[in-house]
């Protein structure tokens, strides 16, 4: 076999000597490395493992910031305040914390029974767990501590945020509130996020605040601390802030809402006001109402017992979460389902003599003596239930519920608000499925003028109302953006009811209002451009008994509180170009004209007016009560920079 | 004379060169792998599926480039020397031009789906390139000024190519691997005496240049030198991976706190516990006997890559072995020297424990060469 040079590249000259000298070389080299290691873990391994066990490093989580929540004119309706507080440790205190405690009883109130709690909690919590000592501290109080931090060893003065609620109770309900995390909360949470974990984390508990959590919560920040083997921290070796949750802004007017809540007073109500072109919900309010503050804070329990025990269930949603029947507010429904159907014409006449019977039994119209021949527009203005007790017979109860349903009853509304109903239009189907019965004539002369199985919220009333008025299915909506990205406004469609049948019933509501026989003329606005459309009703939330109607009627003056009538009505404005649509249900008010229109109609002419409701737009001989009622109000006047003009 | 002799005593051809690798070197490659598996199963908390399981399927490629490669006749890798090195070149030319911005610098070219690091392959082609020039070279021209002048151009022309990217790292690893080839290849020792001072010159240059306009490097490039001097003086910043690493280094102790046991791995104080601070976890976790055993190892790898060059008499099959066993060298020692806190932090893999693609082939590409020359070498 022959061998070419080509092929071996036999050259016969290898690299000898400067190969030996470069092995030389990367020996010395690996040797100095090998020399660096016996020094660092054999000569100097212990210095390095005490190092180690004496340095961990912990990641520890640093609450976010919780989002801001916005009125729609850039007024803040929740936002975080300091809050500065004391924890202690038990490891840091030398083991025995008495005697720090009886120190900072100097210092900060401690009463007697919660130094007793705390010792307990001590004796039972791990030695290295910081346990808070004292919440909310002034400033005065929390510094007095910080100065005399070298004699109260394992006290730390520690500052964090916490939610407020700056309008108080006006927005209780809609808004909801924060609190602590309870096992409870954490048994509901798939995957909780970590920092539910820390204690001074507030989770939204209900309301609004609880339905935005995700929006609200932000994400957490880090720290890198090192700590020592019983974990106690020595130092912080990074920080990163967390992200705080987005600024969401409602659809809300604060100061409309805080008007709402004083006009209703100390009475059991509720009332909304919807945009009836954009679905903004502008106010929606719920009286009487509580301070969430006092929740945030962790509630005494007699003032929690106050508020269960009140007769007028402050803490319950009237506006979403109450359901009432809506009465003669739902005689529009019926007469558009009969006008709908073609079974009468806005023509069409039936003659009231204060009765209708039906099947031996007697259906009576409110008032005994009837309302003779009456017509569509009438009916309304009237609110003659003979009407719809011989509409009802003719439409039927399924078209009736069909319609309720188009308008917005019996459909729960998708708002971020805990509980919201989704009230009962009844039809025969529903009465079979709920009651196992079959559906009776009675009850649909009941159900015309919604009474018996009929029950809307007052929000469901506004939407209603909304709708008669515009002539589109209006949805509502609270927000209105999410960090300045604004949510845009549905174009709603139009509602799938002829227009023409729409104009009566709004020609029955103007009636209401601006006729000489009105039910609720006593209400009316009389500025022409702000011209008020409206409904009255009384809904009963008792059975007469036969001995109560051979006694003759019984005014509700008489009866005990909670047997009244319930008093609801709706309205909007302006007539010819609606802006706002207003429900108003007081319970146990009595008369719908009485207790509810005049409240319905001041927050109405607030809404339009942007301010308080001038005293030239009501008839005369309600100005001087109106004034006074306004000199007794203690009026938000937001002097907040506002962000932007609706 | 025994039918075996009779047969070594020609280059082998065909499927029988495998019976000639150099086999002791494959099994030590192997071996290291081995390790390398071990403590990538470690940081990954027990878990094979994060690093180790694909790390073994690279490794397992990268042996087959290897052996592939062996079979190449020497011949060959002389004849391509030039071309790849004008290949090479030319790539480093396009990342500047086209290169995908990648951590800071441009290091990458995509070519379909393919992700090229020319400056990786550069390492590969400098050193053939420059074996090839010293076997053509005539021995008494190997220290004339101005043929020593030609090997110096042909290691800065991609450096400085490199060093724009910016890429320091590669830079000093280009110039390092080329000096050694020259070294071995027997250039006088004048020369390196007057670069090592010119060296320690340029680096005072350099260190003077700081907040001046005409600052030579980047401002993270004067932090880690900073950091390097004294890890100390920011011990919350730069200087705490080096704190960090020595305490985890030095705590391992004699025997090491045993297979996943290693406290300050488990916390997460370092960014790059699976590539560049893997050395860290492996002494923590196996102390002084585990850290010299991987050391051993490289040695050993060294060291027969040494004696196959020293017993080669082909110039160019030789001097390719001392230079990729170099390199390889270089890889290591600088990685144990960083984490032991003697360099400055510059982000090197540990050559064939880190995890990462790049460089294993690139090393398992030297490899073939170094198997290539041995397995032809002349008998």
């Amino acid at each position: 076999m022959t061998r070419t040079p080509r092929q071996t590249g036999d050259t016969g000259r290898g690299i000898g000597r400067r190969g030996l000298l470069l092995a030389g070389i990367q020996l010395g080299v690996v040797t100095t490395l090998a020399l660096k290691l016996r020094s660092m873990q054999v000569e100097h391994a212990e210095e390095y493992r005490m190092l180690a066990d004496g340095n961990s490093i912990k990641i520890r989580l640093l609450v976010p910031a919780r989002g801001l929540i916005h009125d729609r004119n850039g007024i803040v309706i929740a936002g975080n305040e300091q809050n500065y507080r004391v924890t202690l440790t038990r490891e840091e205190a030398g083991g025995d914390v008495e005697p720090v405690l009886r120190r900072l009883a100097r210092l900060i109130p401690i009463s007697d029974a919660r130094m007793a709690e705390l010792l307990d909690e001590f004796s039972r919590r791990s030695a290295i767990t910081p346990i808070v000592l004292a919440d909310r501290l002034t400033w005065e109080q929390f510094s007095s501590i910080a100065v005399n931090a070298p004699a109260l060893a394992g006290v730390t003065p520690e500052s964090g945020l916490s939610r407020v609620y700056p309008r108080g109770g006006d927005m209780a309900h809609v808004l909801g509130y924060v609190g602590p995390v309870s096992d409870y909360d954490l048994s509901k949470i798939e995957n909780p996020d970590p920092v539910l974990m820390l204690p001074e984390f507030q989770l939204g508990k209900v309301g609004f605040e609880a339905r935005m959590e995700e929006h609200l919560r932000g994400k957490a920040g880090q720290r890198r601390v090192e700590v020592n083997s019983a974990g106690r921290e020595m130092r912080q070796l990074s920080r990163q802030e967390g992200e705080q949750g987005a600024t969401v802004q409602m659809t809300l007017d604060a100061r409309l809402q805080n008007y709402a809540a004083q006009r209703m007073g100390s009475e059991s109500a509720a009332a909304v006001v919807i945009d009836c072109q954009t679905g903004d919900i502008v106010t929606i309010c719920s009286s009487p109402s509580f301070d969430p503050n006092k929740f945030v804070r962790g509630i005494s329990s007699p003032d929690y017992k106050a508020l269960m025990n009140h007769d007028h269930r402050p803490l319950a949603d009237k506006t979403v979460q109450g359901v009432y029947p809506p009465g003669s507010t739902f005689k529009m429904v019926t007469l558009l389902a009969g006008l709908d159907s073609g079974v009468i014409n806005a023509g069409s006449r039936f003659y009231c003599p204060g009765y209708t019977e039906v099947g031996g039994r007697r259906f009576h119209c409110w008032r005994r003596g009837g309302h003779g021949s009456v017509d569509a527009v009438t009916s309304l203005s009237h609110s003659c239930d003979v009407y719809y007790y011989e509409l009802a017979q003719k439409v039927g109860i399924d078209r009736i519920a069909a319609m309720a349903r188009r308008l917005g009853l019996g459909q729960r509304h998708d708002l971020p608000m805990s509980a919201v109903a989704e009230g009962i239009a009844p039809d025969r189907a529903w009465k079979q499925a709920r009651h196992g019965q079959a559906w009776q004539v009675g009850d649909s002369l009941n159900a015309s003028i919604g009474q018996g199985y009929v029950l809307a919220s007052p929000l469901q009333l506004a939407v209603m109302t909304a709708r008669i008025a515009s002539g589109r299915e209006v949805r509502p909506r609270l927000v209105r953006a999410i960090d300045g990205v604004a949510h845009p406004v549905a174009d709603f469609p139009a509602l799938d009811v002829d227009p023409a049948f729409l104009r009566v019933a709004r020609a029955g509501m103007d009636a209401v209002m601006n006729s000489e026989s009105g039910t609720a003329k006593r209400s009316r606005i009389i500025r022409e451009e702000w011209r008020m459309a409206g409904k009255t009703g009384t809904s009963q939330v008792r059975n007469i008994t036969a001995a109560e109607r051979a006694r003759g009627v019984v005014s509700n003056e008489q009866l005990p509180w909670n047997r009244r009538d319930h008093a609801l009505f709706v309205c909007y404005a302006p007539y010819e170009a609606p802006r706002y649509a207003v429900s108003v249900v007081v319970e146990h008010g009595g008369g719908g004209s009485t207790a509810a229109a005049p409240i319905a109609r001041d927050i109405l002419l607030f809404a339009l007016n942007g301010g308080l409701p001038p005293l030239d737009a009501v008839p005369g001989d309600q100005r001087d009560a109106m004034e006074e009622r306004h000199n007794a109000m203690h009026l938000f006047t937001p002097d907040a920079p506002r962000l932007s003009r609706a | 004379m025994s039918y075996l002799d009779y047969k070594v005593a020609q280059t082998p051809t065909g499927i029988r060169k495998i019976l000639y690798l150099n086999w002791p070197l494959v099994f030590l490659i192997a071996a290291v792998a081995s390790i390398g598996f071990l403590m990538l199963v470690s940081v990954a908390g027990g878990r094979v599926d994060t690093w180790a399981e694909p790390q073994m399927y690279r490794f397992a490629a990268g042996m087959v480039i290897m052996v592939g490669l062996a079979f190449v006749p020497m011949w060959f890798w002389r004849g391509i020397s030039v071309p790849a090195y004008v290949c090479c070149f030319l790539l480093l030319v396009a990342v500047e031009l086209v290169g995908t911005i990648g951590m800071g610098a441009q290091r990458w070219i995509d070519i379909g789906p393919i992700r090229l690091q020319p400056s990786e392959l550069m390492k590969i082609s400098l050193v053939l390139l420059l074996a090839a020039y010293y076997d053509w070279l005539a021995p008494h021209r190997v220290s004339k000024p101005l043929w020593v002048l030609i090997p110096v151009l042909l290691i800065l022309a991609p450096t400085a190519l490199v060093l724009i990217q910016p890429d320091l790292g590669t830079s000093i690893m280009l110039v390092a691997g080329g000096g050694i080839l020259m070294f071995a290849a027997g250039v006088s020792l004048w020369y390196f005496a007057v670069v090592i001072a010119a060296a320690v010159g340029l680096v005072a240059t350099v260190l003077e240049s700081r907040g001046t306009d005409w600052q030579l490097l980047k401002d993270y490039q004067f932090r880690r030198i900073d950091t390097f001097l004294d890890p100390t003086a920011d011990p919350l910043g730069a200087g705490y991976n080096i704190i960090q690493s020595q305490i985890a280094l030095g705590s391992g102790g004699w025997s090491g706190r045993g297979f996943m046991q290693g406290t300050q791995s488990r916390l997460n104080f370092l960014p790059e516990k699976h590539t560049d601070f893997i050395f860290t976890v492996l002494a923590e976790e196996f102390g002084f006997v585990g850290a010299m055993s991987l050391l051993g190892l490289y040695t050993l790898i060294i060291g027969f890559c040494l004696y196959s060059a020293l017993s080669n008499r082909d110039r160019f099959a030789a001097l390719i072995t001392v230079g990729i066993s170099g390199t390889f060298f270089l890889y290591f020692s600088i990685n144990m020297a960083t984490v032991m806190g003697m360099l400055p932090a510059k982000g090197s893999p540990l050559p064939l424990v880190s995890y990462g693609g790049t460089s294993l082939m690139i090393l398992m590409l030297g490899f073939g060469l170094v198997q290539a020359a041995h397995v032809h070498r002349p008998r």
